[in-house]
């Protein structure tokens, strides 16, 4: 199993990156809030989420956190798909990730379906990183859940 | 007796220096170390975390079920006989090791086993004391309000955690003697906490982290002059340097066998003989006992007070098997062969570009000792775990997080780093490759431009 496959170009691009990065900017009106903090006891990495959601729908889901780049570009992805889609497909979303990385590499990674976030078939081979991928994920859906009451 | 492998590197020659060509011997004695991973063969770097272990352990343990397998201090037939004997010879072997009577010597799962036992025995020696149980003879270990125990800011969590929980039952305050922004302890302060309120000092002998050797003759000094009790963390200094518990002069000293060739599940205590007849027990049952009534239960003196239950009988077999291994290697010619190979590590690393390498800089002693066979670092832009998954990749085999020093690596200003770490099976290649390697990982994650930044 190549290295590459694991730090597929993508992920090292979000990891630097790390898109919807930082609490600076103002909650949208109107909207129920939710926030979620997790932490890997493991490695330390903690990844805090904010959503809003109003109408059914994400207006806006952004994080703070520190940890390796599997787990930062993870966070990064998560807000380019997570801001505008509906609670349901990203419900949806959620779980296509999770099955995936949890596959131990049977299942690939669909880009129609997952966007960027296909990129993280690879970490389904290393069991260790699985929880790195998650950790954001698993903020966003407690966070999404608690936004919508 | 059993037949068991005889180690490598022949043992009549202890005053010649443990060699690249000795360790290569040695190697051949590790079964673990002869594969590849990851279609490379294994560098294993991380027997800080914990050993690997030779032919002759694996076989005194098999040997043991094989011939001896019993229940000990139980029973009168003669398989317990024989089990019995070669529990106590494994006692007597380990506890000459470092330098303790038979009788000093408890057998624990691990450290952490072994320092839980000690905070545990001294809160139901505050217990006890309390409701004028064990006589007055108790009441020295009685700790209160008032009272203070101190560790280090270095600490490995299994030297922390039990010392807050002990002052949390019992009333106590913990303290910590601080460190600089390098990890060096502040002796000038350890001066002024270590005073006529410390009851209780608890610091490692050798840092897991940092890869420094503990002023332990200053310390137990001044825990002494205090009339404080000394409990020393031995997990990561009995495994590479040679140790005498006496002449250290500390009170009760905590070591894991997996750390030193010996199968997991076993660890022990030194204690004073005359600390560890007067405190109570912590764990309690079968094996530890006199007379039981319905109503209460008399123990038997140390060490099988603090053994209840069926013990780890083939694990103590097989350490003691550890013990013959290093012993017949020389401890202290492990101890020079890790700090040249602790020099070198940390040469290597500290020369990379946006690599930081913590605690003493290459050639630098603290306390007046070099860096033994460890050396931990952070990566400028790559964490941790991505810089082990790199180097997992070419089979080399190291330690990622904080090591069970949060503390400590909070102090340092981080989270995690990656710790590289020795053993006597160690070659100069092992080193090599790491370094090489090392110097390769900012350029794949793509941060080599950051370098001072
Ligand atoms: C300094 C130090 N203390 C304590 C321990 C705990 O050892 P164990 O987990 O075997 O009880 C370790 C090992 O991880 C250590 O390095």
């Amino acid at each position: 199993m190549s290295l590459d496959a694991l730090y597929q170009q993508v992920i090292l691009e979000h990891a630097k990156e790390r898109h919807g990065s930082g609490f600076d900017g103002a909650p949208t009106p109107a909207a129920g809030h939710g926030e979620s903090h997790q932490l890997n006891p493991v490695c330390g990495d903690e990844v805090t989420v904010r959503v809003d959601v109003a109408d059914g729908a994400i207006r806006s889901l952004r994080w703070e956190g520190h940890g390796c780049s599997i787990s930062m570009a993870s966070a990064s992805v998560l807000h380019d798909l997570a801001e505008g889609a509906t609670t349901e497909d990203f419900q949806a979303l959620v779980s296509v990730f999770r099955d995936m990385l949890r596959s131990r590499g049977a299942i690939s990674g669909d880009p129609e379906v997952l966007g960027d976030a296909a990129a993280f078939e690879g970490v389904s081979r290393y069991v260790a990183r699985v929880k790195c991928a998650m950790i954001a994920w698993v903020a966003a859906e407690d966070a999404a859940r608690q936004a919508q009451g | 007796m059993a037949l068991v492998s005889i180690p490598a590197g022949l043992r009549t020659v202890q005053e010649a220096r443990l060699d690249d060509s000795e360790a290569e011997r040695i190697r051949r004695d590790f079964p673990a170390l002869d594969q590849e991973v990851n279609g490379h063969p294994l560098v294993y770097l991380d027997s800080g975390a914990t050993s690997q272990k030779p032919r002759s352990v694996l076989e005194a343990e098999q040997d043991f079920y094989e011939s001896r397998n019993a229940a000990v201090h139980r029973g009168a037939h003669e398989l317990a006989v024989r089990a019995t004997d070669a529990y106590e010879d494994a006692r007597a072997k380990v506890a000459a090791f470092v330098g303790a009577e038979t009788e000093e010597l408890v057998w624990t799962s691990n450290a952490t086993e072994a320092i839980n036992l000690v905070a545990y025995a001294l809160s139901n020696a505050s217990a006890w004391a309390e409701r004028g149980r064990g006589g007055a003879e108790l009441a020295r270990f009685a700790l209160g309000a008032g009272d203070e125990i101190v560790v280090t800011e270095l600490e490995h969590h299994a030297n922390l955690i039990p010392w807050q929980e002990l002052a949390f039952r019992t009333g106590a305050a913990l303290r910590y003697i601080p460190v600089d922004d390098a990890g060096r302890l502040d002796l000038a302060e350890a001066a002024r906490i270590i005073g006529p309120r410390t009851r209780i000092l608890a610091f490692s002998h050798a840092s897991n982290v940092l890869g420094t050797v503990s002023p332990v003759g200053d310390l137990v000094e001044l825990a002494h002059r205090a009339g404080a009790l000394v409990v020393l963390d031995a997990c990561q200094s009995v495994p590479h340097m040679p140790v005498d518990v006496k002449a250290l002069g500390v009170d009760f000293a905590a070591f894991s066998g997996h750390k030193m060739l010996a199968p997991t599940g076993i660890g022990a205590l030194y204690g004073r003989a005359e600390l560890l007849d007067a405190l109570p027990p912590f764990l309690v049952g079968g094996s530890m006992i006199t007379k039981v009534t319905m109503e209460r239960a008399e123990y038997l003196p140390a060490p099988q007070r603090f053994e209840a239950g069926t013990q780890r009988i083939s694990q103590a077999v097989a350490l003691a098997a550890a013990v013959d291994y290093l012993s017949e290697t020389g401890m202290a010619r492990i101890a020079a062969r890790e700090a040249e190979l602790g020099a070198r590590l940390a040469e290597g690393v500290a020369a990379i570009d946006g690599v930081r390498l913590l605690g003493p800089a290459p050639g630098e002693q603290w306390y007046g000792h070099a860096r033994f066979g460890l050396a931990a670092f952070d990566v400028d832009g790559v964490h941790a775990h991505d810089v082990g998954q790199y180097l997992d990749s070419r089979g080399i085999a190291v330690r990622v997080g904080h090591h069970c020093a949060q503390p400590l690596h909070r102090r340092l200003g981080l989270t995690a780093s990656t710790r590289a770490s020795a053993y006597l099976y160690t070659t100069e290649a092992d080193v090599d490759a790491l370094v090489a390697t090392l110097a390769e990982v900012r350029g794949y994650f793509g941060v080599t431009a950051k370098v001072g930044a």
